[in-house]
């Protein structure tokens, strides 16, 4: 039933489909395309390289920052998610307690606080907390960590509280019902069939902490200086191709954490798709 | 719609005195902020019953089921299991096992695995379980599908696996919320039937939730209606049908005539109610014993009456009317009958002859007839 009507129409849609892409990502594919350029000036094309790949492995104070980002990111995702996940079955499961809109306010909050702000704040509470109990010794991985949970720990909740919430209750007191105490309950039951959610948690606290400036700024020091901090003092002193070329591989890297967080989601829905054949839902 | 098992003739302990209850509920209330869920209900169940909890959606049934299971814990009253107050026993150290509307297949577990789970949850032996586990999909024939994942399975396979589960675990009381209300109508009736086959060959005690009075009263040994948190009846289907305790029993279950009046005389065996709404005065065989001058309903299903152009014989029940509709099922009409009051009444005919015609029409003048034992004097 393709009329001239209907094939005139599938092509205006896909004409703007792309440029709605175009506007998104042409930069970034630019930026990924000069960083192969073997020109020193970042807007002359001088031919294909990959010799800023290689100057990049050579920069130590990149692959320190590079090597701390990780480790922070990987940190952040972990205590963020196991907290974002109590607080995400303590807001679906337990309904009624004191002080629940309080509790769902403050676990929303970092979501739309300014994070210069967040920053600022955690920036102040380290420096008392330092001259008051001695702890944490001035700014260092373990302040940087401690700023990302706050925020990210957010993000997993949300994640985590909507997968919680479309699980079926019944399913926690049929394990109950059958013999299973409420700890075994969660661990058995709960987690695996939440444990998508995690997974995208995990990833979505893994990305905020590996790119983000604002609050890093706040709580890094001299010794600990992430990565998106190094490229952005890079920067200021010009662009180079190396950042080009730094920026490449960060953006591969978070793209491929996306895209497995994607996955994981996609497939449970098709599995809950077909778990309830009876009630077919659109995407 | 009221097709009846008959359960074997002997099977009634809850007339023997000295039979003791399996379950017993004493005043049990539930309350949900200023909701009243379940109403001072006491209620007494026997071992090997198949126990249905009727009534419409709100009425407390699922409550009072959640409260046996232990999900909800009872606002006051206490309530006992084969002797021990469990009111306090959590679910997971309760003697009873629950089959959920949506069947709660785990469904990260294969059908072989959910059913192993509450027997892993009491620690038994490895091959006990395997064996356990095979035994009781042979029962409900799903031995085939072992390996399945519960989504790969249709409707009525998730329902099997779901009894074979709890079935696995032997309790002592098997609780089924709404079981059939997720199947389509032919499959349902077939898994009715197909139910009751399990429960009597294993002679686990089944209490069941259900809207659905057909369903209830195919399936159970006895019936409880419940309206708005309380008891209305308790009985077994038969009871519950030809003689129901109140008003909103003879409504709830069937289709039922009612004729408001007050009781003029009261004879050795026959009642006699005068009704404003109709000519002479109705009589009623077994009416117990009601004072003179109180008000009551009488009762009269459709399919007691009988619909006719002669005057009925001395001894019936006859009103007069016209009639207003029929509606013509196939294997039975029912007539709906303008009384001169400008009540409507409906009776049952079944289409005895093999063709079309019907020997009533619209409009005819017709006679409705009773004998007097086929009505029900209610007081409440």
């Amino acid at each position: 039933m393709s009329t001239g009507w209907g094939r005139n129409r599938a092509l205006l849609l896909y004409g703007l489909l792309s440029l709605a892409y175009a506007f998104l990502y042409v930069p970034i594919v630019v930026m990924i395309i000069y960083s192969f350029n073997a020109s020193r000036l970042v807007t002359v094309w001088g031919g294909f390289s990959i010799k800023w790949y290689g100057e990049l492995l050579q920069d130590e104070k990149v692959l320190d920052a590079a090597w701390l980002s990780l480790q922070v990111a990987v940190a952040n995702a972990t205590i963020a998610t196991i907290l974002g996940t109590l607080a995400a079955v303590v807001l679906v499961r337990f309904r009624r307690f004191r002080g629940r809109t309080l509790f769902t306010g403050m676990i929303a909050a970092p979501l739309v606080m300014p994070e210069i702000i967040t920053g600022l704040a955690m920036l102040l509470l380290f420096v008392a907390m330092e001259q008051a109990i001695g702890w944490p010794e001035g700014r260092s991985i373990t302040t940087i960590v401690i700023a990302h949970v706050t925020f990210s720990l957010s993000f997993v909740t949300v994640v985590v509280q909507s997968r919680l919430a479309q699980m079926d209750a019944s399913l926690e007191e049929a394990a109950m019902d059958l013999g299973a105490r409420p700890t075994k309950v969660f661990l058995v039951i709960t987690l695996p069939i939440i444990a998508p959610a995690l997974l995208a948690g995990w990833l979505l606290a893994f990305t905020l902490s590996i790119d983000d400036v604002v609050i890093s700024a706040f709580v890094s020091g001299p010794g600990a200086t992430p990565l998106p901090i190094v490229i952005f003092s890079k920067v200021r002193l010009g662009v180079s191709p190396e950042i080009n070329a730094l920026a490449t591989i960060v953006v591969a890297l978070v793209g491929v954490a996306m895209a497995i967080a994607g996955r994981v989601m996609l497939s449970r829905d098709r599995d809950e798709r077909q778990h309830s054949t009876t009630s077919p839902q659109s995407v | 719609m009221t097709q009846t098992v008959a359960q074997r003739p002997t099977f009634s302990p809850w007339t023997d005195p000295e039979s003791v209850p399996l379950i017993r509920f004493e005043g049990v209330s539930k309350r949900f902020g200023d909701f009243v869920a379940v109403d001072q209900v006491d209620l007494s169940i026997h071992a090997g019953e198949f126990f249905s909890l009727l009534g419409a959606s709100g009425c407390g049934k699922t409550t009072l089921l959640r409260m046996l299971a232990g999900f909800e814990t009872p606002t006051s009253g206490r309530i006992f299991i084969d002797g021990t107050d469990v009111s306090a026993i959590p679910p997971y150290e309760r003697p009873v096992n629950m089959m959920f509307q949506s069947y709660a297949l785990f469904p990260h577990m294969t059908v072989e695995q959910n059913v192993a789970f509450g027997l892993k949850q009491d620690g038994l032996p490895k091959a006990q379980i395997r064996e356990k586990v095979r035994d009781v999909l042979d029962l409900v024939q799903m031995s085939r599908f072992g390996g399945r994942k519960p989504h790969q399975l249709s409707g009525g396979q998730r329902q099997r696996v779901a009894l074979a589960r709890c079935l696995a675990k032997e309790p002592k009381v098997l609780l089924l919320d709404e079981p059939l209300a997720a199947l389509d109508r032919q499959l349902r009736e077939r898994t009715q039937l197909e139910l009751v086959g399990i429960q009597e060959r294993v002679g686990i005690t089944f209490v069941m939730v259900t809207h659905d009075q057909g369903e209830a009263m195919t399936m159970s040994s006895r019936i409880a209606v419940m309206n708005s948190g309380c008891l209305e009846q308790v009985g077994t289907p038969v009871e519950i049908y030809e003689y129901p305790g109140t008003r909103f029993v003879a409504d709830f279950i069937g289709a039922a005539n009612m004729f408001e009046g007050v009781v003029a005389s009261d004879s050795d065996d026959l009642l006699v109610v005068t009704c404003p709404e109709l000519e002479s005065d109705l009589t009623i065989s077994h009416g117990g014993s009601v004072p003179v001058g109180a008000p009551v309903t009488v009762m009269v299903r459709p399919e007691k009456m009988v619909v006719q152009r002669d005057r009925p014989s001395e001894g019936m029940n006859g009103v007069k009317g016209i009639v207003a509709d029929i509606a013509y099922l196939g294997d039975v009409s029912i007539y709906h009958i303008s009384l001169p009051s400008g009540r409507r009444v409906e009776v049952l005919r079944t289409n005895l002859r093999h063709t079309g015609e019907q020997e009533l029409t619209w409009e005819d003048e017709v006679h409705l007839a009773w004998h007097p034992a086929n009505a029900m004097v209610l007081t409440r």
